[in-house]
C-alpha cells in the first residue's frame, strides 16, 4: 500500500538547512495496523506529513497504492488526498462552527457528494463511532473524547484507503485513549490500513508493528502481538 | 457560482461568524455611506454657486456708447456715441433671427416719495423685455407691457424693498408715488434674488421717460438676449456682428476699441462652467479618496479574516479541498457580503441625502444634495470589484501554504 525508498527531507532555517529525514525505507501493505514512534525530533511527524501528502519530500521515492507521489500540484495533492488518506490529529481540528455532523460531512462536499447521499452516509458514521445522537452538537460541546471519534468518523466517512493518525491520543485522558484505540482497532480489523504516530510505549503497544525512528532513521521496525485496547 | 452546496456553505459560515460579517459589511456600507453623503455634499454646493450666478440671464448681451479714441470718417476722436430708440430698432430688425428679445435701459437717479416718506431711488426707463433679461419675479400687479411703452404711461413697477420703505405693511398697487415733480402709479412690485440693490430699483417704460425727464430719443444701454441654441461660439460670433454693426453705423473706426461697449455674460457663463467644472474635479477626487479609503478598509479586514481561518483552511485542505475552492469559498462570501451591505449602504446615504433636502442651505451653503444613483451603483459595483481584488490575494496566499503550515497555525 506504502512504499517508500530512500526518503530525505531538509528545512531551511534561516541560513541553516535541517536535515530531519535522512533515507527512510519504509513499506506498509494492506490491513497493517503500524505504530511509528519517536522522541521528539526525530522525525517521525514529517515522515507521516510526507505520506500524508501534507509536505513534499527532497530526494527518494513514494508510491501511494501504486501511484508515484512526487512533486504534485495543489490541486492534485488536495484530490489524491481526498481519495486516498483520512487524519486525525493531535488537537482534533474540527472546523468549530459547524456541528458534528456538518464536520463529518465535508470531505464529501469536496468530493462532489449530493447532499442526501452525504448527510446520510456521515450519519451512518457518527454512528459507528456511537455518536449519533450528538450530530447536532458543536465541538465546543463535546468532551475530548467525542471531538476525536467525531474526527475518526470525519477521516473515515471518504473510505481512504490509509488512516493517518497523528498522536491522536495526545490530547486524551487514559481511559479515554483506550476508547478511541479500540475504535482504531476495530477499524483495522475490517481491514484498513492505519499509521499511528505516537510518543506513548502503551498506545504503539496496541498496534500490530513498531517502527522506531531516531535521528531521522529508521533503527527498529519489528511485528508485535497486538494488546487490545480495552 | 450558481452551486446550491456552496451557496449554503457560505450561509452557514455567515450565520456562524456574525461578528466577522458584521465588520466587513460594516465598513462597506459605511463607506459606501459616506462616499455617497460627501458627494451630495458636493453636488450642493455646486448647486450654491450656480444660484449665485443667477442675477442675469447668461445669454444677454449689454450695448453701450462711449467715446472714440480715434479720428474716423472727417470725425474728431474722442467723441461722444450716443444710442438712440433708433438704433435698437435696427438691431432688432437685422439681428431678428438670433434675438429672443431686446429692451432699452435709461437710467436716472431720483426722490421718490410717499405721502410722508421718501428716499433717494434708482429709476430705469426699460421695455418688457427687460424682466426676462434680469429674471425680475413679479410680487403683485404686473409688470411694464407695450400699452405702458406706446403710450407713454406713467405706470411704475417697484422693487420689494422699497414697497417696504415707503408703505410698509399698506398696499401698494394702485397708489401713486411722486419723483421729478409727477406722480407715478405702482402698478407691480417685484422681487429679485441677488440681492437688495436690485430691490430697491423702479421701473418705468423708457418712453416716459425720454420724454417726460429727458425730452430726448437717447437711450443708455441696449439689452438684448439672443437665442441660446446659438451656443458659446454663436455669441462671441454674434457681439462681433454687432459692434462691427453699431461702429459702421455710427462711423467709428473699425480698429477703434472704444465707442461701442459691449458687455456680456458669456464669457462669465464660461468662467462659471470653468469653475463648476473644477468644483466637479474636487467632488470626484474626494469621491475617490472615500472609496479608496473604503477599498483599504475591506482589505484590511480580509486580510484578518484570511488569516483568522488559516487554521481552517489547513482543515480544509487536509480532508480535500484545493486551492480554488477555498479562493471560491472567500472570495464569493466577500461578494456576497459587500453586495448587501454596499447596496445597503446606498440606500441609507440616499436616505439621509433626501431627509436633508435643503436644510444646509441657510448656514452651510448646500442646496439640494444629491447622488444620482448612476454615480452611486457605480461606486458600490467599484466598491465590491475592488473589495473580492482585497480578498482574492490574502485568499490566493492563504490557498497556498501548505495544509501543515495552516494546520500549525494557532
Amino acid at each position: 500500500m506504502i512504499n517508500i525508498k530512500g526518503l530525505h527531507k531538509s528545512y531551511q532555517m534561516g541560513s541553516n538547512s535541517l536535515h530531519v529525514l535522512k533515507g527512510i525505507d519504509f513499506e506498509v501493505k494492506e490491513g497493517e495496523l503500524v505504530a511509528i514512534m519517536g522522541s521528539s525530533g526525530s522525525g517521525k511527524s514529517t515522515l507521516l506529513n510526507i505520506i500524508g501528502m501534507l509536505d513534499n519530500y527532497d530526494k527518494g521515492s513514494y508510491e501511494l497504492d501504486n501511484v508515484v507521489i512526487k512533486n504534485m500540484d495543489e490541486t492534485k495533492a488536495a484530490n489524491y488526498r481526498n481519495k486516498f488518506l483520512g487524519f486525525i490529529f493531535q488537537s482534533f481540528n474540527l472546523i468549530n462552527y459547524k456541528t458534528a455532523l456538518e464536520n463529518v460531512i465535508l470531505p464529501l462536499y469536496y468530493q462532489g457528494v449530493d447532499r442526501k447521499t452525504r448527510e446520510a452516509k456521515a450519519l451512518k458514521y457518527l454512528d459507528d463511532v456511537g455518536l449519533k445522537n450528538w450530530a447536532t452538537h458543536m465541538p465546543n460541546e463535546l468532551s475530548g473524547g467525542q471531538k476525536q471519534r467525531v474526527a475518526v468518523a470525519r477521516a473515515m466517512v471518504a473510505e481512504p484507503k490509509v488512516l493517518l493518525a497523528d498522536e491522536l491520543t495526545g490530547a486524551l485522558d487514559s481511559k479515554t485513549s483506550k476508547e478511541v484505540m479500540d475504535l482504531i482497532q476495530k477499524i483495522n480489523e475490517k481491514g484498513k490500513t492505519i499509521l499511528v504516530v505516537t510518543h506513548e510505549e502503551d498506545i504503539a503497544r496496541m498496534c500490530k508493528r513498531i517502527v522506531r525512528l531516531k535521528d531521522g532513521v529508521i533503527v527498529e521496525d519489528k511485528k508485535i502481538t497486538q494488546k487490545k485496547a480495552l | 457560482m450558481f452551486n446550491r452546496d456552496r451557496w449554503f456553505e457560505i450561509f452557514e459560515t455567515i450565520k456562524n461568524n456574525k461578528l466577522r460579517t458584521f465588520l466587513a459589511g460594516f465598513t462597506v456600507a459605511l463607506g459606501i455611506l459616506i462616499f455617497i453623503v460627501l458627494f451630495g455634499f458636493g453636488n450642493g454646493l455646486e448647486n450654491t454657486l450656480k444660484e449665485y450666478f443667477k442675477d442675469d440671464k447668461f445669454n444677454t448681451i449689454f450695448i453701450s456708447g462711449g467715446r472714440t479714441s480715434k479720428p474716423f470718417g472727417g470725425y474728431e476722436s474722442n467723441r461722444r456715441i450716443e444710442l438712440t430708440n433708433e438704433d435698437m430698432a435696427e438691431i432688432s430688425e437685422k439681428f431678428d433671427f438670433f434675438i429672443e428679445g431686446i429692451t432699452p435701459r435709461v437710467t436716472i437717479s431720483s426722490e421718490v416719495g410717499y405721502k410722508l416718506k421718501s428716499n433717494n431711488y434708482t429709476i430705469r426707463g426699460v421695455g418688457p423685455h427687460h424682466q426676462y433679461n434680469e429674471m425680475t419675479i413679479m410680487m403683485f400687479g404686473r409688470y411694464l407691457n407695450e400699452m405702458d411703452i406706446m403710450n407713454k404711461e406713467k405706470n411704475i413697477v417697484i422693487g420689494r424693498l422699497i414697497k417696504q420703505d415707503l408703505f410698509g405693511d399698506e398696499t401698494a398697487i394702485g397708489k401713486y408715488l411722486t419723483g421729478g415733480g409727477r406722480s407715478w402709479k405702482v402698478v407691480g412690485v417685484f422681487q429679485d434674488d441677488t440681492g437688495d440693490n436690485e430691490e430697491r430699483t423702479i421701473y418705468a417704460p423708457y418712453t416716459t421717460m425720454q420724454k417726460i425727464l429727458k425730452n430726448t430719443d437717447e437711450v443708455d444701454q441696449i439689452i438684448l438676449s439672443y437665442n441660446e441654441s446659438i451656443g458659446y461660439d454663436g455669441a462671441l460670433e454674434l457681439e462681433r456682428k454687432l459692434k462691427t454693426f453699431l461702429k459702421n453705423k455710427k462711423k467709428i473706426d473699425p480698429s477703434d476699441p472704444r465707442g461701442i461697449r459691449l458687455r456680456s455674460a458669456s464669457k462669465d457663463l464660461k468662467e462659471n462652467q470653468d469653475f463648476s467644472d473644477a468644483l466637479a474635479y474636487i467632488i470626484l477626487l474626494v469621491g475617490i479618496g472615500t472609496l479608496l479609503a473604503g477599498v483599504i478598509g475591506i482589505s484590511n479586514i480580509m486580510v484578518f479574516v484570511v488569516k483568522e481561518r488559516t487554521k481552517e483552511f489547513g482543515i480544509r485542505k487536509a480532508i480535500g479541498a484545493t486551492p480554488n475552492s477555498i479562493i471560491a469559498m472567500v472570495l464569493q462570501e466577500a461578494i456576497f457580503i459587500t453586495t448587501i451591505s454596499g447596496y445597503f449602504g446606498l440606500f441609507v446615504g440616499v436616505g439621509i441625502l433626501s431627509s436633508l433636502g435643503d436644510t444646509l442651505e441657510k448656514d452651510y451653503y448646500i442646496t439640494d444634495p444629491y447622488v444620482d444613483l448612476n454615480t452611486a451603483i457605480t461606486a458600490t459595483i467599484m466598491l465590491i470589484i475592488f473589495g473580492a481584488i482585497a480578498g482574492y490575494i490574502p485568499a490566493r496566499r492563504a490557498s497556498k501554504i501548505k495544509p501543515i503550515i495552516a494546520l500549525n497555525a494557532k
